[in-house]
């Protein structure tokens, strides 16, 4: 039996109290998302019960209990304390998937701050937006990523403290760093939680958008409410569960349903702070017996590519239910993963904005591979037309999705930036800037994005931002980013160039320029493809027409030229 | 003149480690499931090795097992005849 057996029924009868008596909240209670997550589920009789089993590239293994986790986010949440930090600090998670990056997010939250994670993959150049857009006062942060924190200092004035979790004193830490291990510090039984309410601000994800710097979707404690029971009904998480979530907590998935979803709901989970390596994966759910799997469609088709010869050496018969996220799952993919694995993956859609899952596919009910599946209980969603905003009531037309406001985990404003956040309302709907229609069943079909975002392997990456950091090489005269398509990662980053007088197109300056933007941005953000052209598509008033190229790479209509400046 | 490895290790670490960071990467240090070379900055060291060796390496080559360390990679360049 599934939690939240027929889905029809739920519709009908599903309210978010359920949500808020099962968590035992009222309206204006104490609600701290650090302290549902540990303390809680300590008082409900599970403080023996792992909480994490944590294994790295090498076999390392670390486990903790719920007891051991309440008391060492306890140990930070005291430690930020005493530094001074107070309730409201913006206080950034920059580190691999270490024990010390959820322990140290859930601390932050017992201690009032708000948790800022930030991908550790990203260079000094991304950090630095989005530290001092949030005037970030604190950092965690490994040994292997300080030399990204020092680079920035100069710049982030509001930055008072760099906390490395892994110092073994083998070079000097400079005036501001400060050595924190979370395993050898004195343990802190007893801390008195932050009172937070349901609107106080508990997390920052930062964003990309078409324009300008990324922006910061700050979410609060409330947002509890939705993540708990979308992590009960569409994950289907159980007392006896061993779950893997494989997204990276400088993501929103990695926070909502990595950390939140799971704990709130008591379950063991399990992480594995490694690269891609198919058979290694196998290994792990092997290894751990894991019965649910929310992983990405790019990491699908990855395993797809591999073929099922892996998958035959490992006994995966632990595995009772599989959802994915991310970017849309293609049908192949499905249908591929209930022929290797006897069970489909559930795709599951949602936004950095919405803070928890949107539309999906619940275990039980019918499947179409290929399709986001339907609304949550609870969510009114529909498309509605890309001008009028006003919603479409006829089945395979598409339109924007759009989601009506006012569910728990729904962000509450981009940071510094209200009138962009209050853009994203139209005719009393939020849009979601992507694109779908809804066919006769209420089933829901990805089209694609709205505007010039490109998400790559699931994650959005804003072309502006590229385009920016193209300006800096030395070679290059002016650019324009688009999302060219591709069969892992649905979309990667294309890069038209144009050259300054002097240089050349050449096989050594494309890899140049890539590496560049890698180290500055991050690997998302590198060109996967450049193509250096003479002169970029422009309207009369010269701005360039990233549609332009957009439409040559998936091969559709250019559309009205009337604008294009003659060349 | 350098051996393959040892351009190739030479690159790696000139590229993928980050300045100050004191991993040790060797021969054999396992490169992406180690988390020193992502999925998406796999595609630099395969152009990298592409321009360097005047090669093609097919996508479907191109594994993550295939490039976790210099050793595998060297292994991956023999079948293109750079040895």
């Amino acid at each position: 039996m599934t939690h939240i057996g027929s889905y029809e029924d739920r519709v009908k009868t599903f309210t978010w109290a359920i949500s808020e008596r099962e968590l035992e909240y009222k309206d204006g209670n104490v609600i701290n998302i650090g302290e549902y997550c540990t303390d809680r589920i300590c008082r409900m009789g599970k403080k023996d019960k792992l909480a994490l089993i944590w294994e790295n590239h090498t076999g390392e293994e670390r486990r903790y209990t719920f007891n051991d986790m309440r008391v060492l986010t306890n140990t930070i949440a005291a430690y930020l304390r005493k530094l001074g930090l107070k309730p409201g600090d913006r206080i950034c998670l920059f580190m691999d998937k270490v024990p010390e990056l959820y322990f140290g997010f859930l601390g932050i939250l017992k201690m009032g701050g708000i948790a800022q994670p930030l991908f550790s993959a990203f260079g000094s150049e991304s950090l630095v937006t989005r530290l001092a857009d949030a005037q970030t006062s604190a950092i965690f942060t490994q040994r292997k990523h300080l030399a990204k924190v020092r680079n920035i200092m100069a710049d982030m004035h509001s930055l008072k403290h760099v906390i490395v979790v892994d110092d073994d004193g083998s070079r000097p830490l400079r005036e501001e760093e400060l050595a924190f291990h979370m395993d050898k510090e004195e343990r802190v039984e007893h801390f008195d939680v932050y009172p937070s309410k349901g609107e106080t601000p508990s997390v920052l994800h930062y964003t990309s958008g078409t324009t300008g710097k990324p922006k910061g979707a700050q979410h609060v404690h409330y947002s509890l409410i939705s993540q708990y029971i979308t992590a009960k009904y569409v994950l289907d998480l159980k007392d006896n569960d061993i779950y893997w979530c494989t997204a990276d907590p400088g993501w929103v998935t990695g926070t909502s349903y990595g950390i939140i979803g799971a704990w709130a709901n008591g379950v063991t989970q399990c992480v594995l702070d490694s690269g891609f390596e198919a058979s290694a994966w196998y290994r792990f759910i092997e290894k751990y017996k894991i019965t649910v799997w929310y992983s990405a469609p790019t990491a699908i088709r990855s395993l797809m590519k591999e073929g099922e010869e892996p998958v035959k050496k490992h006994d995966l018969s632990s595995l009772r239910h599989l959802a994915s996220v991310g970017e849309p799952l293609n049908a192949e993919a499905v249908i591929w993963s209930e022929k290797v694995f006897g069970l489909p993956f559930l795709d599951t859609y949602w936004q950095t904005e919405t803070g928890s899952m949107m539309i999906s596919n619940y275990p039980g009910m019918k499947i179409k591979p290929g399709s986001m599946g339907k609304a949550f209980p609870g969510i009114t969603a529909t498309v509605v037309d890309l001008k009028t905003f006003e919603p479409i009531t006829k089945a395979g037309i598409v339109g924007l999705i759009a989601i009506k406001p006012g569910w728990p985990s729904m962000f509450r404003t981009y940071w510094n930036n209200v009138e962009t956040y209050r853009s994203k309302f139209k005719n009393g709907w939020y849009i979601s800037g992507d694109r779908a229609s809804i066919d006769e069943e209420g089933y829901f079909w990805f089209v694609g994005r709205d505007d010039d975002v490109i998400n790559t392997a699931g994650h959005l990456v804003g072309p502006f931002e590229i385009e920016s950091a193209l300006l800096e090489h030395p070679a290059v005269a002016e650019s324009a980013v688009v999302g060219k398509p591709d069969p892992v990662n649905m979309e990667v980053v294309k890069a038209f160039i144009a050259l300054k007088p002097g240089y050349e197109a050449s096989k050594d300056l494309d890899l140049d320029i890539m590496n560049f933007v890698r180290k500055k941005l991050s690997a998302l953000a590198m060109p996967q493809e450049i193509e250096f052209v003479r002169s970029l598509p422009k309207t009369r008033s010269g701005k360039i027409m990233r549609r332009v190229l957009r439409a040559k790479e998936w091969g559709e209509e250019i559309g009205d030229t009337s604008t294009l400046e003659n060349d | 003149m350098p051996e393959i490895k040892d351009i190739i290790l030479t690159y790696v670490k000139k590229e993928y480690v980050e300045e100050g960071d004191d991993i040790d990467v060797t021969y054999t240090t396992p490169l992406i499931s180690g988390g020193i070379v992502d999925s998406f900055s796999m595609v630099s060291l395969k152009r990298f090795l592409e321009n360097k060796y005047n090669i093609q390496i097919p996508d479907a080559k191109a594994t993550p097992k295939a490039f976790d360390s210099v050793n595998s990679i060297i292994e991956l360049l023999k079948e293109f005849n750079v040895k």
